[in-house]
């Protein structure tokens, strides 16, 4: 494996994104809908105006439960197939590179896109709200920016094994769509309607490591379970067993969400 | 099928090697069984119809596509595993209408391919002049035109000096001055001893420019060597084309009689006449013999068209 090759890459992509102004554009939807929901989160109880950390950050996790894997599904759903579609790929293969080299270099320049608009855009929030926070404050933030980047490492990992698998760019999009409809949509619905079903009389054991299975699942306990304010607002707290909820260890989970999609896409685009 | 050309094939290793190489997409052979052998320093033009399997045993060559069967070496080493790296320096390709990115100018297009091929930067700015694309360096590709991404397609081949050339239909698209160029372009690359292999389905263009040529239809090499070669192995007739001073057809006839002629036609304002190959001197000596009677003789080899469709019927 060449490191040179793959920056070069990576830097292709990520230096498209910049230019393209994709990167300014993510971070400018973030800083907007990330001040929104700190300034007016708490409307519909009366209160409008910055409340504090664990509020804005519960609120800041539904949206980015959301947004994030969206946009890093659409980000990087054609990343091999639009290659391929538009006819670049030959040529690219023709190049002293390893098909690993390639794939690698393409998730790494559009995940340092994603983290660059990400950060800077969440920072920006941070800045703006540093007057009113303490280090505490700082750091629970910090650790839900960290959170974010990685929540959408892990899906642009599954758009990078679409790009893999999917004919045309197309069939490419639909897939992304199907896969954020799954997870961030109908996987807890069918967690929850398995516990309705069963009466609750099965899987509750097992309930937590199912939420393992689903990245933004991950994020969510993540934020939210690391934070003893915020924790015992949502009901989830008696269900999910706080030897879990160590933050390195559902690291841990994250980052198998981010490496096991590119393996197998990997795996898929070697020969 | 043997080479009669003096090809330096035989004296050299070929930097290009191909037995046997095949290659399935469920039942259909696209490449069926090729062989191959490309000389250092040679143009070797591969030419058949869309669809004679060229581009696929392009790829197979470069590595792109795997072989189901067979062995494939460029410059004696496979182009795929370990080694391939090296092998692949030593490469430029220019695939049938290259796509390159839009986004970028051609300048940038070209920085881009030389890191990854290891190139320095500064072989760049002289591969766009040598493709007259420098007015055009900072513009972007969006904005160039057919010819002008095929050129620039050309450029970036160019790029890390490669030893051998895999040149894919490379003139599409492009006005027959810059037809022109790129064969003188070509032509340089030869005296530095590139080796260079291109495909075309435009034989007209190809057969004065190449040194030798093989045929290729429904996935197999059909024929192997120089034009000549090619020609003599079809055995196809060739005619004289005869403009006589007087209306003396039947005269010609009565010269012609007797001798291995195929036929004999009177044309608008000359006879043609037709006969195969080996009978050509003696057709010619007896036209000769009928003296001032004759104001014009021409020779008509058949073209390589006339022989590539009679290998690919």
């Amino acid at each position: 494996m060449e490191i040179r090759q793959i920056a070069t890459l990576a830097g292709k992509e990520f230096w498209d994104r910049i230019r393209n102004r994709w990167v300014l554009a993510v971070a400018l939807v973030f800083t907007v809908f990330a001040l929104v929901i700190a300034y007016f989160g708490g409307a519909q109880q009366g209160t409008v105006g910055f409340r504090s950390i664990e509020f804005t950050i519960a609120s800041l996790v539904s949206l980015v439960i959301y947004l994030v894997p969206l946009i890093a599904l659409v980000l990087g759903f054609d990343a091999i197939v639009g290659e391929r579609e538009r006819g670049s790929l030959d040529l690219l293969l023709s190049m002293p590179i390893t098909r690993f080299e390639l794939l690698l270099g393409k998730y790494l320049g559009l995940a340092a896109a994603l983290a660059f608009s990400t950060i800077a855009g969440f920072g920006l929030v941070a800045v703006v709200l540093s007057a009113q926070l303490d280090l505490v404050a700082l750091m629970h933030f910090v650790g839900f920016m960290i959170s974010s980047v990685l929540l959408g490492l892990a899906f642009l990992s599954l758009a990078v094994m679409v790009s893999v698998f999917a004919a045309d760019r197309t069939r490419a999009s639909g897939m992304a769509i199907a896969l954020w409809f799954f997870f961030v949509l109908v996987f807890d619905l069918l967690l929850l309607g398995g516990l309705v079903v069963t009466g609750g009389k099965y899987g509750g054991d097992i309930f937590p490591y199912l939420l393992l299975l689903n990245p933004a699942d991950v994020f969510r306990i993540l934020n939210i379970f690391t934070l003893d304010d915020v924790r015992t607002l949502y009901g989830l707290a008696t269900v999910f067993p706080r030897a879990l909820a160590e933050p390195w260890l559902l690291g841990l989970v994250m980052a198998a969400w981010i490496a096991a999609p590119l393996g197998v896409a990997a795996w898929r685009f070697r020969k | 099928m043997a080479d009669t050309s003096p090809a330096p094939a035989e004296r050299s290793t070929p930097v290009i090697a191909v037995r046997g190489a095949t290659r399935h997409y469920g039942a259909v052979r696209a490449v069926d069984g090729v062989d191959l052998e490309v000389a250092p320093g040679e143009l070797f033009g591969l030419i058949g119809h869309n669809g004679a399997g060229k581009s696929t045993l392009f790829k197979m060559m470069l590595g792109l596509i795997p072989a189901s069967a067979g062995d494939i070496r460029i410059d004696g080493s496979p182009v795929t595993g370990s080694g391939f790296r090296a092998v692949r320096r030593k490469i430029g390709y220019l695939p049938e209408n290259v796509v390159l990115y839009d986004n970028l100018t051609g300048l940038e297009t070209l920085e881009f391919f030389a890191r990854l091929k290891g190139a320095p930067a500064s072989e760049c700015g002289p591969a766009l002049e040598r493709v007259g694309l420098t007015s055009a360096a900072r513009r972007r590709v969006r904005e160039y035109s057919k010819g002008m991404r095929q050129r620039l397609g050309f450029a970036q081949a160019l790029l890390g000096r490669p030893r051998i050339l895999f040149l894919d239909e490379p003139t599409t698209g492009l006005d027959p001055e810059a037809i022109r160029e790129f064969y003188v372009i070509l032509r340089g690359l030869k005296a530095d001893g590139v080796t260079m292999i291109l495909t075309s389905h435009i034989l007209a263009e190809i057969q004065e420019r190449v040194d030798r040529l093989a045929i290729m239809a429904a996935g197999k090499i059909q024929a192997v060597g120089t034009v000549q070669d090619l020609r003599e192995q079809m055995d196809l007739p060739l005619w004289f084309r005869v403009r006589l001073a007087h209306e003396d057809f039947h005269h010609v006839r009565a010269v012609l009689g007797g001798l291995p002629v195929l036929a004999i036609e009177a044309r608008e304002d000359h006879v043609a006449v037709e006969c195969q190959r080996e009978s050509k001197m003696v057709v010619m000596q007896a036209l000769a013999s009928l003296g001032d009677k004759v104001l014009d003789l021409h020779v008509h080899e058949p073209s390589l068209e006339d022989v590539f469709f009679g290998f690919s019927d």
